[in-house]
């Protein structure tokens, strides 16, 4: 360690990662309550975070069974949008051609809000999954593709003439040279890709679908019960915080060698 | 006009500065004859190799000057099979060059390290990409290592070694598949000035070592003069040959060779080319 001196037990405590937000939200949900107290303000606005707590408490069972079709759909929209964004940013990134056709016209289609032609996917493909995971798909595909893009694009052309000087093929260098040095950038994308994908499951459940935990906000909204929502929102904050986490964990087991996580190197040796 | 400032005729030589000693009927070597570059670009054609006529010998410390711009790097990629001329041909030990051929190995100013391999690795590179035998090389790998006083630093990675460390690795990279040639581009532009000088004195045991063909571009005319054989001066863009010096220095050189009468003679004599052509490199 860099300190030689022994640490008492509570700036140990600090230190570790989870400690620091945590506390952060202790004081958010502290000041939420004071809020209201000191507002007046009523609970059919803004209930208070002991009523949520409740409601998590006791309907526990339901939100966790109606979380799964929302994560199922988040996790294959995510794993589409790498599936296909990585290829098509290759696409792009490797040939002019491709980048001049189908770029501009990726951009434009970002701009067309998601939620508003959602309710086409329901009419095309019934009230079932496939809408929310294509839902999720379209959100988290963008991210993948313009990172994925710069991180293809911004390798030193020195060292892909070094390569290639070796004789080695297309595949080789690409395999040896680009894809690992797109794969930081990429990994990038794919964090922003995964919680967007989550907002992409909930506006599918939203338009048209009788389960997943945007249908229980949606049917909260309706009844005017607000705890049931703020609990509903929790769980999804939970969903999208452990993806996240899983998709950072994956990245530093493939690219340990990168500058963000030297940290660790460095304290090993 | 003062006598510091008058220019010199730069073809009436001294007595030993010409002693072209080139031995072109030799088929091995690199050989470039009538060899030009034009680059299409959206504004029009780019001349940026005027018509070349060498020949580099075999085993030769052969170093290319010339000021930002004139085709010098265009040269290397030309020889190693990278680009293709606009005209003429280049020999390669007697094989006309079309596409890379993998008989070079290549110094870059930058080392160009991959980041997520470790040293060793990293100069396994060429192995790799010519699909040459792994466990053949790595034995050879290490001892370039340790010919260039990195033994121990194989599993480290690119970004914690020093600066000249990692230009070290990068010469073993283009050595590792024993190419006849190494084409180095401004390799040491990159370092502080007394690494460069220490890098300069191993770079010479290295080629004596190995016997390689080296063909090396700087912009540092007595680092020219002091690693090469022969200096070939380029004009400016686009690049043609103005002058190829010989080195009539003893080897092995020290650094002392730079305080020889012919040394400062011959870097005076390349520097009046390019206060000739109104541009201080």
């Amino acid at each position: 360690m860099a300190e030689p001196k022994p640490q008492n037990a509570v700036s140990k405590l600090l230190n570790a990662a989870w400690v620091r937000p945590f506390l952060f939200l202790v004081f958010i949900v502290v000041a939420w309550d004071l809020a209201i107290r000191l507002f007046r303000i009523p609970a059919y606005q803004i209930p208070s975070p002991l009523d949520v707590v409740a409601v998590l408490r006791t309907e526990w069972p339901e939100l966790l069974r109606q979380s799964w079709p929302t994560t199922y759909a988040t996790v294959c929209g995510f794993l589409l949008s790498a599936l296909f964004g990585i290829p098509v940013a290759m696409l792009i990134a490797g040939s002019k051609t491709v980048e001049s056709y189908v770029y501009p016209l990726l951009v434009f289609s970002q701009s067309v809000p998601k939620i508003a032609i959602a309710p086409l996917f329901v009419v095309w493909f019934g009230f079932g999954i496939i809408p929310k995971v294509i839902s999720a798909f379209l959100l988290g595909f963008f991210p993948v593709v313009v990172s994925a893009v710069q991180g293809f694009k911004s390798v030193d052309p020195d060292m892909v003439d070094l390569a290639r000087a070796m004789q080695g093929s297309r595949f080789q260098v690409f395999r040896a040279v680009n894809l690992p040095h797109a794969l930081p950038a990429i990994f990038s994308g794919l964090k922003v890709s995964v919680t967007l994908a989550v907002v992409g499951a909930v506006v599918g459940e939203f338009v048209g679908s009788n389960s997943g935990i945007g249908y229980v906000m949606q049917r909260s909204i309706g009844t005017f019960d607000l705890p049931t929502m703020f609990a509903a929102l929790v769980i999804l904050a939970l969903l999208g915080v452990v993806l996240f986490w899983i998709v950072d964990r994956i990245e530093k087991l493939v690219i340990p060698w990168h500058v963000s996580q030297r940290e660790d190197v460095i304290f090993a040796s | 006009m003062s006598p510091a400032t008058k220019p010199i005729d730069v073809s009436t030589p001294a007595a030993h500065l010409r002693l072209v000693s080139d031995r072109a009927g030799d088929a091995s070597g690199i050989k470039l004859s009538g060899v030009s570059k034009t680059y299409r670009t959206r504004d029009g054609d780019v001349p940026s190799l005027r018509p070349l006529d060498f020949h580099i010998n075999d085993g030769e410390f052969f170093v290319v000057v010339g000021p930002s711009g004139c085709g010098k790097s265009t040269l290397l990629k030309l020889i190693s099979g990278l680009l293709a001329p606009t005209s003429g041909e280049i020999l390669v030990e007697g094989e006309k060059v079309t596409a890379p051929h993998g008989n070079v190995g290549i110094v870059f100013q930058n080392a160009l390290l991959l980041p997520w391999r470790n040293i060793l690795n990293n100069v396994m590179l060429p192995i790799d990409m010519k699909r040459l035998p792994r466990p053949q090389y790595l034995d050879r790998a290490k001892s370039l290592l340790r010919l260039v006083g990195l033994e121990g630093f194989e599993k480290k990675l690119p970004w914690q070694l020093s600066g000249g460390m990692q230009q070290r690795a990068s010469i073993c990279r283009a050595l590792v598949h024993d190419p006849k040639i190494m084409l180095m581009d401004e390799p040491f532009g990159a370092l502080d000035a007394l690494t460069r000088e220490r890098m300069n004195v191993e770079l010479m045991r290295i080629q004596r070592e190995t016997r390689k063909t080296v063909l090396l571009i700087t912009h540092s005319i007595p680092e020219a003069v002091f690693l090469a054989d022969r200096v070939l001066v380029m004009t400016e863009r686009p690049g043609a040959v103005a002058a190829i010096y010989d080195v009539p220095l003893p080897r092995p050189r020290s650094l002392d060779a730079m305080a020889d009468p012919v040394f400062t003679e011959l870097v005076q004599r390349i520097r009046k080319h390019f206060f000739s052509q109104g541009t201080l490199d």
